[in-house]
């Protein structure tokens, strides 16, 4: 009997600081806050990332640029697709953006002071300084390179959509008739712009419509312009991008409200990571230290309950 | 009967109804055959706009929801240690078993890639909600299954029951652990779609939200389990334990209330619960005739008769069905609002019910050869002595 109870004992203190010794770890791992997390929002590097400045009004919906797009990332002719005027493709749900199409033209034609006035907007991934779809991704098929492209790697991707849906800018597509599906969206040209090149879009634009540099550097340049009334346009206050998410890598100016082009404009200004990251670091230390509670519970009532037998023994004998 | 298949003859009895059960679920495992060859477009209406349908919202983020039962059941029974509800323990935590491995089902002909599943476990996207809820309800489905595995080992491999008995309150305290966090994280996976979800429902406290729903659902499921289990296991349902446990669900169910209304009132909300739009309709429905309806029931006299224990469990389960699928309604503005829509197919309805057929078949099979409605320890009988006097006087009055 005397043994039993030592065992008992015994088994209860090692089963206590297993309990202990999971809050200490969890809050370890806390406090450490998954050393990845703080690496991926490092702050200096993301001042060096590479963007392009869409200047709206100067596009004249020539589509070099989709056609550039689909020649260097080897996308076949969508002839449904392809059929499509640029303006059908901007009441489309989609915005003519489908798995094989990464980017795309589509034309608004708003009222501006009584005059009908036609805007192309160029539609792709604005790859965010601080990724929604890449901070979503549970197996890191989705990541921000220090270039600034965020780009995706269908071998570790799980094929869950939840990026598409994290997606602030809805820009995500997935191969909904492939067997073996992937996402897909822009990767902007990350092995070109790596070697130093321009995105293949950009490289092909005939009116400048499109330029590509350092962020820090196209901000100054979209401010400038938008100071300077270049050419007679006047351009709103507002670069869509410079704030937009937490920051993109693709910005815009123009001089017809964004909200007339179907562009998000109640979107956040706070990085979408920042809503459940932090939620993500206080895991662990709830976690352990919910066991820890349910530990001390489970002995307090099971001690009582083995004294309770006793009694009950004892007065039935 | 029950006695004599639980103790060593295996057996399973092809009834209508379980014909009819066998042949949707044969059906349904038909489509994901189809599905894994011509991909998701060509058996869902699943789209670009719409990336989540019947299968995620109903067989995952329902299912872990409804199998709440099991881990309530666990943390009352067994941590707690009230010990008057242990005879519905058992079956509380197998339907919660079969409910996940329908969870994990669903989720598993609902990715592209189903062949990278285990890919999480080497490629840590540790900042991702989702990679939380796939790690917690992996394990917990191991540590089921292990819990399980003191209930299978009574009757097969029972050499290895000693090792399932000492292990149980590892198993328990783990299995109570892993789903009070990814209860709550299935509700926080929604918080990075910023902007997207209705404001009804996109509040920090959404993990709050689905923790303290999914644990007030389980005594609502064992209500209704333990009446349909009834007749095919002759098992007659326990009024005063499931009277005490609905007690236990009202009173989470009031909590949520308060905090629910304190959270819309901070955001400034209130006003928009009676803005007379689809969601806002489907809120009012979603907190009246799911929360506030059965509070009151649990809390009336009601709560001791077999009629205001059915009324309590369906509209209890009713209205975290609600919940679950007003995730769906509180972005479906949003997503709808680009000229998308998305219903499901009839053959994504086919494979969501064939996949509630063989859990069912599962459970009936699972509870016609193992002990699972009888309690089982002897030592528990001698203590239950007093509170088995209330329910025969019970049955007696029914009869």
């Amino acid at each position: 009997m005397k043994k039993e109870e030592r065992a008992k004992k015994l088994s209860r203190r090692s089963f206590v600081k297993l309990a202990g010794g999971a809050t200490l770890a969890g809050t370890a791992l806390g406090i450490a806050g998954f050393p990845g997390l703080a690496q991926a929002v490092k702050a200096d590097d993301l001042e060096k990332v590479k963007a392009v400045l869409v200047d709206i009004p100067k596009c004249i919906g020539c589509e070099s640029c989709t056609v550039a797009c689909k020649v260097s990332n080897n996308k076949g002719f969508n002839q449904k697709e392809q059929a499509k005027t640029a303006k059908e493709r901007g009441e489309e749900p989609g915005k003519g953006l489908v798995s094989d199409t990464w980017t795309s033209i589509t034309l608004y034609e708003p009222v501006i002071k009584g005059n009908t006035v036609r805007r192309f907007v160029k539609n792709q991934c604005f790859h965010c300084q601080h990724p929604a779809c890449a901070s979503a991704c549970f197996a890191k098929a989705l990541q921000k390179t220090p270039d600034g492209p965020v780009v995706y790697d269908q071998y570790l991707c799980v094929g869950c959509r939840y990026c598409m849906l994290a997606c602030p800018f809805d820009i995500i597509r997935y191969e909904w008739e492939q067997s073996i599906p992937g996402i897909s969206k822009c990767q902007m040209c990350v092995e070109r712009v790596e070697a130093g090149e321009t995105p293949s879009c950009v490289s092909v634009c005939p009116q400048g419509a499109l330029r590509f540099g350092d962020r820090d550097e196209l901000l100054k340049e979209a401010r400038t312009r938008i100071a300077a009334k270049e050419d007679g346009v006047s351009y709103i206050n507002h670069i869509f991008g410079e704030n937009e998410a937490g920051g993109t890598s693709w910005l815009y100016i123009t001089d017809v409200p964004f909200k007339e082009m179907r562009f998000r404009t109640d979107v956040t200004t706070k990085a979408l990571p920042s809503y459940t990251e932090p939620y993500m670091r206080m895991t662990p230390i709830i976690g352990a230290s919910w066991a820890a509670i349910l530990a001390g519970i489970y002995v307090v009532t099971h001690r009582k309950h083995g004294k309770a037998q006793k009694k009950n023994n004892e007065s039935d004998q | 009967m029950q006695e004599e298949t639980a103790r060593g003859k295996w057996g399973f009895r092809f009834t209508p109804v379980r014909l009819v059960m066998l042949g949707i679920a044969v059906a349904a495992i038909v489509i994901v055959l189809v599905r894994l060859v011509v991909g998701l477009g060509g058996v869902t209406n699943l789209n670009d706009q719409w990336p989540w349908g019947l299968w995620i919202y109903f067989d995952v983020l329902l299912g872990v929801a409804l199998a709440g039962g099991g881990y309530s059941t666990a943390f009352i029974v067994h941590v707690l240690k009230v010990d008057k509800y242990h005879s519905i323990a058992r079956s509380a935590m197998l339907t919660s078993l079969l409910g996940y491995l329908l969870v994990v089902l669903g989720l598993f002909i609902d990715v592209g890639q189903w062949f990278n599943a285990w890919r999480p476990f080497v490629s840590w996207g540790h900042h991702s909600v989702l990679f939380e809820v796939f790690l917690c309800v992996s394990l917990y489905l191991i540590v089921q299954f292990l819990e399980f595995g003191e209930i299978a080992s009574e009757k097969i491999f029972k050499r290895t029951h000693k090792f399932f008995l000492t292990s149980m309150p590892i198993l328990l305290i783990i299995g109570v652990m892993l789903p009070t966090l990814h209860q709550s994280s299935l509700g926080e996976l929604f918080f990075i779609m910023q902007g997207k979800l209705d404001p009804l429902w996109l509040s920090p406290i959404i993990p709050i939200c689905f923790l303290l729903t999914s644990f007030a659902v389980g005594p609502a499921m064992i209500a209704i389990e333990t009446r349909l289990a009834s007749r095919p296991l002759h098992h007659k349902p326990d009024l005063p334990v499931l009277k005490g446990l609905i007690k236990i669900s009202g009173g989470i169910l009031l909590i949520y209330f308060v905090i629910k209304m304190i959270d819309l009132g901070v955001r400034g909300q209130f006003g928009n619960m009676f803005a007379g739009t689809f969601a806002s309709n489907m809120f009012l429905l979603e907190i009246g005739a799911g929360v506030l309806i059965p509070i009151l029931l649990a809390f009336s006299r009601a709560v001791a008769t077999n009629a205001g224990q059915i009324w309590f469990a369906c509209l209890t389960v009713g209205g975290v069905v609600l919940s679950r699928f007003n995730m769906m309604t509180g972005l479906g503005g949003y997503l709808n609002a680009s000229g998308a829509h998305y219903f499901p197919s009839v053959m994504e309805f086919i494979v969501s019910i064939g996949f509630v057929c063989i859990a069912c078949l599962l459970y009936l099979f699972i509870a016609e050869n193992f002990v699972i409605v009888d309690d089982h320890a002897q030592g528990h009988e001698v203590e239950l002595k007093e509170d088995v006097g209330v329910p025969a006087q019970q049955v007696t009055m029914d009869n």
